[in-house]
């Protein structure tokens, strides 16, 4: 049970898709508006993630090593479509805020990174757990970013008004802006992992 | 008498010239456009000015403790910075307009970099492109000189087709405009280029040419067709001549070699011409400089003095 623990807890910290391994930063660039979307995005990712890695680590065995990439993306683009049509059903809202970065996971590097570099070669379980972990770490990662950008840039917090009179730097909701947080981010974990060395 | 025979590597002759020295000299150059923007628009314009100096050392002094670096705010790179960022903002900014920008200036626009020398765009620039893209509301409303009336600049008001009576060129040359601290008055900012011109710190290559193509293409791309441009006005209006004088020439962030500095100002002349005429914002300085400030490299790739000797 500890193994599987640690196989989690590496996809959040040791091993952050986002952070360290710096994956799927288009999603992360586009969606990290606000909170919500950032908490939805997460689960969306988390969710592919979770199905692509155990499917793929029980067929490892029979998907034939040359076209292994273009097995991989049927299985994830199954998961991505049923993801979407669930997303559409229920949080019709959320959809149309991701747009078209839900059927964009499909490509999203972490996922077929890890389908790739650990489902191919790992037991069920195991990959059932480095899914969840980097899953997580991603969501994690993406509520950082998007509570930074969505306070500094709107001043609000998942949609309400944190601080009154505060004054919002715009360029923080803007493109420009999410590049800017994820390099200081991104240098900030960088000090602290050197620190730690 | 040991001392006197230091064997070194090149060059052997030594200049009495340093970084502090050529900063401060050109704090100095700037003051009196300092003056002249205080005296147009009155103490607003002092206070900006103060907190953004005081902002860019304090920023630059912690910045240099935490990576524990030498603390070099004496040698007057910040307080250039911080008082370049300060005249390029409106006079009646609120007062943590200033502070915000030098911060992020300094320690985005610089420390990240690894500080003075190391930076690819110019610093203040930065500062203002930040304050710029993040609350334009304050970074566009003008006062109008020796009156506390908002009032938008002659540039604004050529985009907008309201520029209905004619401003005298001799109200832009003394700074009787509406418009940022330091850009207003013209002749204070000429005075401070010439004493540098005097003194040898800044060539002509890159402002003469940027001022000239600023001229010649608002000439050639007039309002009423080709060749009816009204240059002199886009001349003496707008960040121009604080910019090509001040900004563009940044040692850091701009080529090295005397062809690269011409090819860079007529870079930014024309960026700054296509924007003021057809972009979306009024003025174009600060964007045509960071955008030369990144093709820099490239530029010194490409106008390498060919080495004596060699093909």
């Amino acid at each position: 049970m500890k193994k599987f623990f640690s196989e989690f807890l590496r996809g959040i910290i040791k091993e952050n898709p986002t952070f360290v391994l710096v994956l799927g930063l288009c999603p992360t660039l586009a969606v990290s508006v606000s909170v919500i979307n950032g908490i939805g995005m997460g689960i969306a990712a988390t969710f592919v993630l979770l199905g692509s890695n155990i499917i793929i680590a029980m067929l490892k065995n029979i998907i034939p090593d040359r076209v292994r990439i273009p097995c991989y993306i049927v299985v994830i683009a199954t998961f991505v479509t049923i993801n979407e049509m669930v997303m559409k059903a229920y949080s019709p809202a959320l959809n149309r805020a991701l747009g078209i970065y839900v059927p964009l996971i499909v490509v999203n590097c972490i996922v077929l990174g890890r389908a790739e570099a650990y489902a191919s070669k790992n037991s069920v379980v195991n990959s059932l757990f480095d899914g969840l972990g980097m899953g997580v770490g991603f969501t994690l990662a993406l509520i950082l970013i998007s509570a930074i950008r969505e306070f500094l840039g709107a001043g609000k917090l998942l949609g309400h008004t944190v601080i009154k009179g505060f004054q919002p730097a715009f360029v923080l909701g803007m493109p420009s802006g999410a590049l800017l947080v994820i390099g200081l981010l991104l240098g900030f974990f960088n000090v602290l992992k050197s620190k730690k060395e | 008498m040991k001392n006197k025979f230091i064997v070194s590597v090149s060059p052997h002759l030594h200049k009495d010239e340093s970084i502090g020295k050529i900063m401060w000299m050109v704090v100095i150059s700037l003051i009196p456009a300092g003056l002249a923007g205080v005296f147009i628009f009155g103490l607003k314009a002092f206070w900006v000015i103060i907190l953004g100096v005081i902002s860019a050392l304090v920023t630059e002094a912690i910045l240099q403790k935490l990576t524990k670096k030498k603390v070099t705010i004496w040698d007057g790179s910040a307080v250039l910075t911080g008082l370049l960022l300060a005249y390029n903002l409106p006079p009646q900014v609120p007062f943590w307009l200033p502070i915000i920008g030098s911060v992020f200036a300094i320690a985005i626009g610089k420390q990240v970099f690894g500080g003075l020398g190391q930076n690819i765009f110019n610093p203040a620039l930065v500062g203002r492109v930040f304050l710029m893209a993040s609350w334009p509301k304050y970074m566009t409303t003008f006062l109008k000189p020796f009156d506390a009336i908002t009032s938008a600049t002659p540039l604004a008001l050529l985009k907008e087709g309201k520029l209905i009576e004619h401003i005298s060129y001799l109200d832009l040359f003394l700074g009787k405009r509406g418009g940022c601290i330091g850009e207003v008055c013209i002749l204070a900012l000429l005075l401070g280029a010439l004493f540098l011109f005097i003194r040898g710190y800044l060539s002509w290559h890159i402002p003469i040419t940027y001022i000239f193509s600023v001229g010649l293409f608002t000439y050639i791309f007039g309002p009423r067709g080709l060749f009816t441009g009204d240059w002199l006005f886009h001349i003496l209006s707008g960040g121009l001549i604080l910019g090509a004088f001040f900004m563009a020439t940044d040692y850091v962030t701009s080529p090295l070699t005397r062809k690269g500095q011409i090819v860079f100002g007529i870079g930014c002349g024309l960026i700054t011409a296509v924007i003021r005429l057809w972009g979306g914002y009024p003025e174009g300085v600060s964007y045509a400089i960071l955008m030369m400030n990144a093709a820099t490299p490239i530029i010194d790739r490409y106008t390498k003095n060919k080495i004596y000797g060699t093909k």
